[in-house]
């Protein structure tokens, strides 16, 4: 028992992968045949955004912050590359669209790390202000039209000898997330930072850097993770990621991510995603009112999170 | 009364975490009346049975027996319950709250507990003082205080002395002495032999997660004790006297001229050589606690100057100081360490700091680098994944070695050896000599008067945030800094 716990700390996504693997059983025995190749490919394609997302929710929490902005953040450079492309081509759409994505992210980074404003607080806000400016960007552009370029909706739906094409963008992304928490030093200092900011700061690191660098870090995965999911979806819209708000930060939790900082990683939070994901489908193929399913969602999150910290626990 | 059942017996008593067996036959016996001294060096399991005992943390194996009934301690609040009440080196308070807040929570009698403080020497307490601005040594004070209101059965004390000033520890131990009067008993941890000598009955000594033994205190228990506890006989490190230090010449590394911050630092002045060790002596709250700071970067002086190398520094972050050379080890480890990242993260950590130095990390040097830490410094590894999970003395090795690995021109070191066991005692100041002799300087406060003729070339004095003594080591004796650091320098060099 001690050994199976010990193995359980030390590789805290070991008890994740039975679960995912144990909900895509239950699929399996709800609705026999529903797991093929097809429907392996379009878990994974609604998976990715969610877990890009899910990423800003996680960089952020390992320094004890959150990032309440990123689904409108995404939602803004979707919105805004959409209606960019009739003037500036694919392209240049692409990239001014993530201009306002790191700008949310620097503001971000500037409360935090300058103004020592909660995290909490300061995202919430240039969210909504970043709502408000989005609904006054398309009153103005309403005449324009908008379009999604070929290359997003390839990357965002298409599918290559069965492989989503999205892995092309997320396979290369999570690895240099993966690398990046532990191999380099800026992924160190959101760990120390995290776990304590006082010490970080005696150690010589300047927290403000660390915070700039961060939120703005944060803000552009956001833009970029919004360009793929409206490859995705297809249709811009003022609310596009809105929904991926709320179960991105759950994906982190049940990854193992410590809402309290220094502890967890990006691994458990790939695997959070999935889970979410497949649990999405269980829950739409249960046929219960939408009621039902969101109370059934939330309480499955809650449990999950309570066991997985149980089951890692060091006491 | 002999045949009544013990207060406390605890025995066997084991636990593990993950593969680190933490203990695995630990004892304990407590009777009425009884002071009993718990030791053993770091990592021997102290703190592990101490929590077990108190509730914070459950038993894999063994028995607790509380007067004669088996029972299972599940939280501090049943320990409570039973008659059991700690005082952990860390203050349990809340420090937004004023102290009748802090009672209150704890469901303390104010009465009571005013009563106690004035025992402690404390007369006419004010309870409606902030905690965030009391010293730490008032804080431990309430600490025992509101513990002894409870009126506990069984009082325990870890290291309740360590970082009081000497007037404080009379009291506290006068206080343990009634406790045992009145038919009370005391489980009493501390490094200290003198205050074991003084108060106790028997002492209780860990090794390895195993109780060694029992030894009464008598003549020669020290020896006994010390044999027990280190399995093998230690040799008192080398003095002062023997070291004969040549008078410091030559630009200084670091030179403070008049500094002055926040009131309790009025003016203070010296210069630190390379290759030098200077002391630093004064009573709680004399202004060390700032000076340090404000060498640090982590506090800004109201006036005065600091030099490195003969050019005037300001010192906006402890960044900046670090860039000048000096390197800040602080009195309490928990302001130093990322508790729960490994040892390997903590002693690298001021190598990523700058913002250069946030790219790709070459693990190989890094590796190696760590490695030789670990080595030099005598880390033990066996909980290398967590710093938290280290023993307190691994822990004080972690905060320092990290500035050997770095690299740094002057060590400023703020009561290193609080709270930690005699054989790291002794592993920390031939560590602090190999560094002078390198050409480093080291800033060495000390809560513990003889730890200057060991370790220290000069020392200084402060009394009410001014320096009112300087000396060579050689002649600073115990007398005489306690003289100096009450402000009685009549007849001051």
């Amino acid at each position: 028992m001690t050994r199976a716990k010990a193995l359980l700390r030390d590789y805290p996504i070991i008890p994740l992968l039975i679960l995912l693997a144990l909900l895509v059983g239950t699929l399996e025995i709800m609705r026999p045949g529903i797991v093929g190749e097809r429907w392996i490919a379009n878990t994974v394609k609604f998976a990715i955004p969610l877990a890009m997302l899910a990423a800003c929710q996680t960089l952020t929490m390992l320094t004890g912050g959150i990032d309440l902005s990123a689904a409108i953040v995404a939602t803004i450079s979707s919105f805004v590359m959409a209606t960019l492309v009739p003037f500036y081509g694919a392209t240049g759409a692409i990239l001014l669209s993530l201009l306002p994505a790191v700008a949310i992210g620097l503001l971000n980074g500037i409360g935090v790390g300058l103004f020592r404003v909660h995290p909490l607080i300061i995202t919430l806000g240039t969210g909504l202000i970043g709502t408000g400016c989005l609904q006054v960007y398309q009153s103005t552009v309403i005449a324009t039209g908008s379009e999604v370029p070929e290359a997003l909706a390839w990357l965002g739906t298409g599918r290559t000898w069965g492989f989503p094409n999205a892995l092309v963008l997320f396979v290369p992304f999570a690895a240099l997330i993966l690398y990046a928490q532990r191999r380099t030093g800026f992924g160190r200092l959101l760990f120390a930072m995290g776990d304590n900011e006082g010490a970080a700061r005696l150690a010589g690191v300047r927290g403000w850097q660390v915070h700039l660098a961060l939120y703005a870090l944060s803000g552009l995965i956001a833009g970029i993770a919004g360009l793929l999911y409206v490859g995705l979806i297809k249709a811009p819209s003022l609310s596009l990621a809105v929904p991926l708000m709320l179960p991105s930060v759950a994906a982190a939790v049940i990854g193992g991510t410590s809402i309290f900082g220094g502890r967890g990683g990006y691994a458990g939070t790939i695997v959070g995603a999935l889970i979410l994901t497949v649990l999405g489908t269980m829950l739409t193929l249960l046929q219960m009112p939408e009621g039902v399913r969101r109370i059934l969602f939330g309480g499955i999150i809650l449990g999950v999170a309570a066991i997985h910290l149980r089951l890692t626990d060091t006491r | 009364m002999t045949n009544e059942a013990p207060l406390l017996d605890a025995s066997g008593v084991e636990k593990r975490f993950g593969a680190v067996v933490a203990l695995k036959a630990a004892a304990l016996t407590i009777r009425r009346g009884e002071i009993v001294a718990l030791m053993g060096a770091n990592g021997a399991g102290k703190s592990t049975f101490v929590k077990i005992l108190t509730g914070a943390l459950r038993a894999d194996g063994g028995h607790v027996k509380i007067r004669g009934t088996e029972r299972t301690v599940g939280s501090p609040a049943e320990a409570r319950k039973s008659g059991l009440v700690p005082v952990y080196q860390e203050p349990s308070l809340i420090p937004d709250l004023d102290v009748a807040d802090n009672l209150r929570l704890g469901g303390t009698d104010p009465a009571k507990f005013t009563a106690w403080m004035a025992e402690l020497g404390f007369e006419r307490f004010d309870l409606t003082a902030m905690i965030r601005e009391l010293p730490l040594a008032t804080l431990r004070i309430i600490d025992l205080a509101r513990a002894l209101a409870s009126e506990p059965d069984v009082l325990l004390l870890d290291e309740m002395t360590a970082a009081l000033p000497t007037d404080l520890v009379e009291a506290v131990l006068k206080v343990v002495k009634q406790q045992a009067e009145a038919g009370r008993s005391v489980i009493y941890i501390s490094h200290r032999f003198a205050e074991i000598a003084a108060v106790c009955h028997r002492a209780v000594v860990l090794r390895d997660g195993l109780t060694q033994g029992e030894v009464p205190i008598e003549d020669g228990a020290e020896e006994r004790i010390v044999e027990m506890m280190l399995g093998e006989a230690i040799k008192p490190g080398e003095t002062a006297a023997q070291r004969a230090a040549p008078p410091p010449q030559g630009t200084p590394r670091a030179a403070v001229k008049n500094l002055g911050a926040t009131g309790k630092l009025s003016d203070v002045s010296f210069a630190l050589h390379p290759g030098e060790v200077l002391g630093v002596v004064a009573l709680e709250g004399q202004g060390q606690d700032e000076l340090f700071e404000v060498l640090a970067g982590a506090r800004k002086p109201d006036r005065g100057s600091i030099e490195v190398e003969g050019t005037p520094r300001r010192f906006t972050h402890p960044a900046d100081a670090i860039a000048a050379g000096l390197s800040f080890v602080p009195g309490n480890r928990a302001d130093a360490l990322a508790m729960q990242q490994s040892v390997r993260d903590n002693l690298a950590l001021p190598f990523s700091a700058r913002a250069r130095a946030w790219g790709p990390i070459n693990m190989r040097r890094e590796g190696e680098v760590v490695a030789n830490t670990i080595d030099r410094l005598q880390i033990d590894t066996r909980a290398q994944g967590e710093v938290g999970r280290l023993s307190g003395g691994n822990q004080q090795k972690v905060t320092i070695g990290r500035w050997l690995a770095h690299g740094c021109d002057t060590l400023l070191l703020f009561d290193p050896t609080r709270g930690i066991d005699v054989r790291t005692k002794r592993q920390i100041y031939p560590l602090v000599r190999e560094l002078a002799a390198s050409g480093a300087s080291v800033l060495f406060y000390s809560s513990e008067l003889e730890e200057i003729q060991m370790a220290c070339d000069r020392c200084i004095v402060i009394f009410n945030g001014r320096v009112v003594d300087t000396m060579p080591a050689a002649e600073a004796d115990e007398p005489r800094l306690m003289r100096a650091a009450y402000g009685l320098t009549g007849d001051a060099a």
